[in-house]
């Protein structure tokens, strides 16, 4: 049991994941969006999204630090379980009950602002489902961290070698099965959430355009997207040279 | 100098009537989907009027274009390239729907399947965004020709302005006010702010014609485009979650034909054709310090398509042959730099618009005639130019951001025309001074009336076809007789009337017009088959009757 759930499913997921982008990317380039609601409804938007998002790009970021970097390493420069688990808990916290917040606002806009309602889609409410599902099971697992009810779980311990010996394809399931069951059950929905990902309006994440940041002001591209002069393959835009469109 | 060839638009606004056929067959050409009901790529405001969206040229407000910074730079107004990114999540100033309309639609229904009783029946209005009873209290031409302009004409940005900067009032009775129609299409701009906000770098201007274009398969919904481009002529589709905008359409103007909104023009008001400019100095020229010299600047980019230089760089820069001898018979050309009486539209928002404009003379006309005057004598029309300020005010800051002597200049042109030609029509002695007053010859006075009151097909639009090696497959092209199965061969293919290779839209239309024409019967249910009218189908629900065959009997052992 422990084999498929921790060793099998997990690369299952991938393969969805990244398999079910690389369709969607390459048959639905059309439906690749955000799908935004703006234009119905952005008084309460304007307070939901943005800290939904930025609660979220906190969390993932959390997610690495805590997944990616081992216990060793931390301890090494200094930084003792104690500390380390209370910089957590504030900061993971904080973005968590931001993330929680935001998406509860959201969700309340979306059921009670008629034309974003219409347009929510079954899709859109099993992805809310799975997404609020694995929020507040990571906010639970952050309470479980601390010792609320029982011993505090130290998860550097369980959780993240499991996740680092995914990479290197030996997973180490006994691991992951030593963890408490609510960090369990997170990580089954969250796998879950990566699984539907591709085929939800989540796939915008993929999409981020941090290349804004490096990309010309103004776009030439030809008809004729071969014949274009000065264009190259790969990022079909041909930037027209003065020095201040270059930025 | 690296020459580019643009696609360009004037509109002569003296001749614009507000009829909205512009506007009606735009729509049924590009925005009758579901998703686009609120979309007008075309518009013909009321000036002086909120416009469409309301108050969309209140930039202050909405954020639209560029600005300088303190070192002299352009910038996005609404921000660098991080607070854009920053504000993503939830645009800080995207028009709401409110701030255009609230599409609708009426329960027809209720017309015709209401019990029988003593009321007649009402279709009432339903609304398209929800599905529910809705009022109608605005739409895109709410205001149109003043109406509500006694209570809301103070309303528009314009109106606020120039009465700030002259402590006068624009006065909405009746007898004193002016007004005029101002078509409104994409301005397919040099320097567009649109392009520049958007963070997907879906937006993008074709090299060949400039047209500006969203890359629907590019476009991630992210919005900032709509806040970027300060005319609002970017519109979010609510149904696909993505930008779109007018095309120009660029399936007409490659093959040469022009656009639907200038085809079907009832005033023939609108020019097409070519400009040759300086791609290199786009930037530079629109960093002009002063607003008020960004006319001027804009005018230096338009290259002289006599020029041999100008010539021989176009050629360098791959422009062909027949865009350069185009761009030398350009009616847009013409009227913008050789006779400089069209104006663009907004210049003091740095985007360099290519939809230009010539200011009317009808207010100050129609109120000469209305007290009396001649409305057409030299002297009294000059006297009345520079009499009636407001009005010359108000189209300053429309067309110059602000400099009424550029406006009034152009107006005496147009009323030296008038005046000109009213002594040519009735057989008098040609009056070489009244050319000679606004500083032009008698035979460009004949010419610019020509183009612009004759105003032949060919001589308004001047559009040269595109290069294209596959040219031939085209649309509107294969059409004619050289399509392998041409007229009369039509009949059928292996698989009954409509299998095979798809028959040119202009080809099966001769035929069906032909079969129906000569056969005896009326048309049968038969003979429909594998014709099916998709224009008024949006894609939603099941597909009309008869687009595919009817299902023979499935089952059995073959593949």
């Amino acid at each position: 049991m422990s084999t498929v759930l921790w060793g099998v499913l997990p690369y299952l997921m991938l393969v969805v994941l990244v398999a079910g982008s690389l369709w969607r990317y390459r048959y639905d380039k059309f439906g690749w969006t955000t799908r935004s609601s703006q234009l119905y409804e952005s008084r309460l938007l304007r307070i939901g999204s943005p800290l939904f998002h930025f609660g979220i790009l906190l969390v993932v970021v959390g997610h690495l630090g805590g997944l990616v970097v081992p216990e060793s390493w931390t301890e090494a420069v200094g930084v003792s379980e104690g500390v380390y688990h209370v910089n957590a808990l504030l900061f993971g916290g904080l973005a968590g009950v931001c993330t929680l917040v935001g998406i509860l606002i959201l969700v309340y806009r979306r059921r009670t602002t008629g034309p974003v309602f219409m347009a929510t889609t079954r899709n859109d409410k099993l992805m809310y489902v799975v997404l609020v599902a694995a929020i507040v099971l990571g906010l639970w697992t952050t309470l479980v961290s601390v010792g609320a009810g029982s011993e505090a779980h130290n998860y550097r311990e369980t959780v993240s070698p499991w996740f680092r010996s995914l990479f290197v394809l030996q997973p180490d399931v006994d691991s992951m099965a030593a963890a408490p069951a609510q960090f369990q059950v997170h990580t089954l929905v969250g796998m879950l959430l990566f699984a539907i990902w591709p085929f939800t309006r989540l796939v915008h994440a993929f999409t981020a355009p941090v290349h804004y940041l490096f990309r010309p002001y103004i776009v030439y591209r030809s008809r004729d997207r071969r014949t274009a002069p000065g264009s190259r393959a790969r990022d079909r835009w041909a930037p027209v040279g003065t020095h201040d469109r270059d930025r | 100098m690296r020459v580019m060839a643009q696609v360009g638009m004037v509109m002569n606004l003296d001749k614009c009537i507000g009829c909205h056929t512009c506007s009606v067959t735009c729509k049924q050409a590009w925005t009758n989907r579901a998703g686009t009901e609120y979309v007008w790529f075309n518009n013909v405001e009321t000036r002086p009027g909120q416009g469409y969206p309301r108050r969309y040229e209140d930039q202050e407000t909405w954020k639209g274009g560029w600005e300088l910074d303190r070192r002299g730079r352009l910038r996005l107004k609404a921000g660098s390239r991080v607070k854009k990114l920053l504000g993503i999540f939830a645009s800080p100033v995207q028009p709401e729907l409110s701030d255009y309309y609230e599409p609708w639609t009426y329960d027809y229904r209720t017309l015709v399947e209401a019990p029988l009783g003593d009321d007649f029946p009402v279709a009432r209005p339903k609304s398209l965004i929800t599905g529910e009873d809705t009022k109608i209290t605005w739409s895109a031409n709410w205001d149109d020709d003043l109406g509500g302009t006694t209570e809301l004409g103070h309303l528009d940005p314009l109106v606020e302005k120039v009465r700030r900067e002259s402590e006068d009032r624009i006065r909405f009775e009746l007898e004193q006010t002016f007004m005029f129609y101002l078509p409104r299409i994409c301005e397919h701009c040099l320097n567009p702010s649109c392009m520049a906000s958007c963070p997907s770098g879906a937006i993008y201007k074709r090299t060949e014609d400039g047209i500006v274009l969203v890359d629907q398969e590019r476009c991630r919904g992210w919005r900032q485009c709509i806040t970027g481009c300060p005319y609002k002529k970017i519109y979010f589709n609510h149904k696909s979650g993505k930008a779109e905008k007018c095309t120009l359409c660029y399936p007409r103007v490659e093959v040469g034909l022009p656009t639907v909104c200038a085809e079907t023009c009832v005033g023939r008001l609108r020019y097409l054709g070519i400009f040759l400019y300086d791609a290199d100095a786009v930037t530079a020229a629109a960093s002009t310090p002063d607003p008020q010299d960004l006319y001027d600047a804009q005018l230096d980019l338009m290259l002289d398509p006599d020029d041999p230089d100008v010539i021989a760089a176009a050629k360098a820069g791959g422009i062909p042959d027949d865009w350069v001898a185009a761009a030398r018979r350009s009616p847009v050309y013409a009227l913008a730099k050789t006779y400089r009486v069209a104006l663009p539209l907004h210049p003091e928002y740095r985007t360099m618009p290519m939809v230009w404009y010539v200011p009317p003379l009808s207010p100050v006309v129609d109120l000469l005639a209305e007290q009396g005057h001649d409305a057409e004598d030299r002297d009294t029309l000059f006297g009345a130019i520079d009499a009636l300020r407001i009005p010359v005010e108000y189209l300053a800051e429309l067309f110059t951001a602000g400099r009424s002597e550029t406006v009034a200049a152009v107006l005496r042109k147009l009323a030296a025309m008038r005046s000109y030609m009213r002594g040519v029509t009735l057989g008098r002695e040609p009056d070489a001074s009244i050319p000679a007053s606004v500083g032009m010859s008698e035979e460009s006075l004949y010419a610019m009336y020509r183009l612009m009151a004759i105003a032949k097909y060919d001589e308004r639009y001047v559009i040269p076809t595109a290069h294209l090696e596959q040219a031939h497959q085209l649309e509107e092209i294969g059409c004619s007789l050289d399509y392998d199965e041409g007229p009369g061969m039509y009949e059928s293919g292996p698989y009954g009337e409509a299998s095979g290779r798809p028959a040119p839209v202009a080809v099966e239309t001769f035929n069906a017009l032909r079969q129906r024409q000569t056969s005896d019967a009326t048309t049968s249910a038969d003979e429909l088959r594998g014709r099916v009218n998709l224009l008024n189908w949006d894609g939603n629900g099941a597909p009309p009757q008869g687009l595919f065959p009817p299902r023979h009997d499935v089952g059995g052992d073959q593949p």
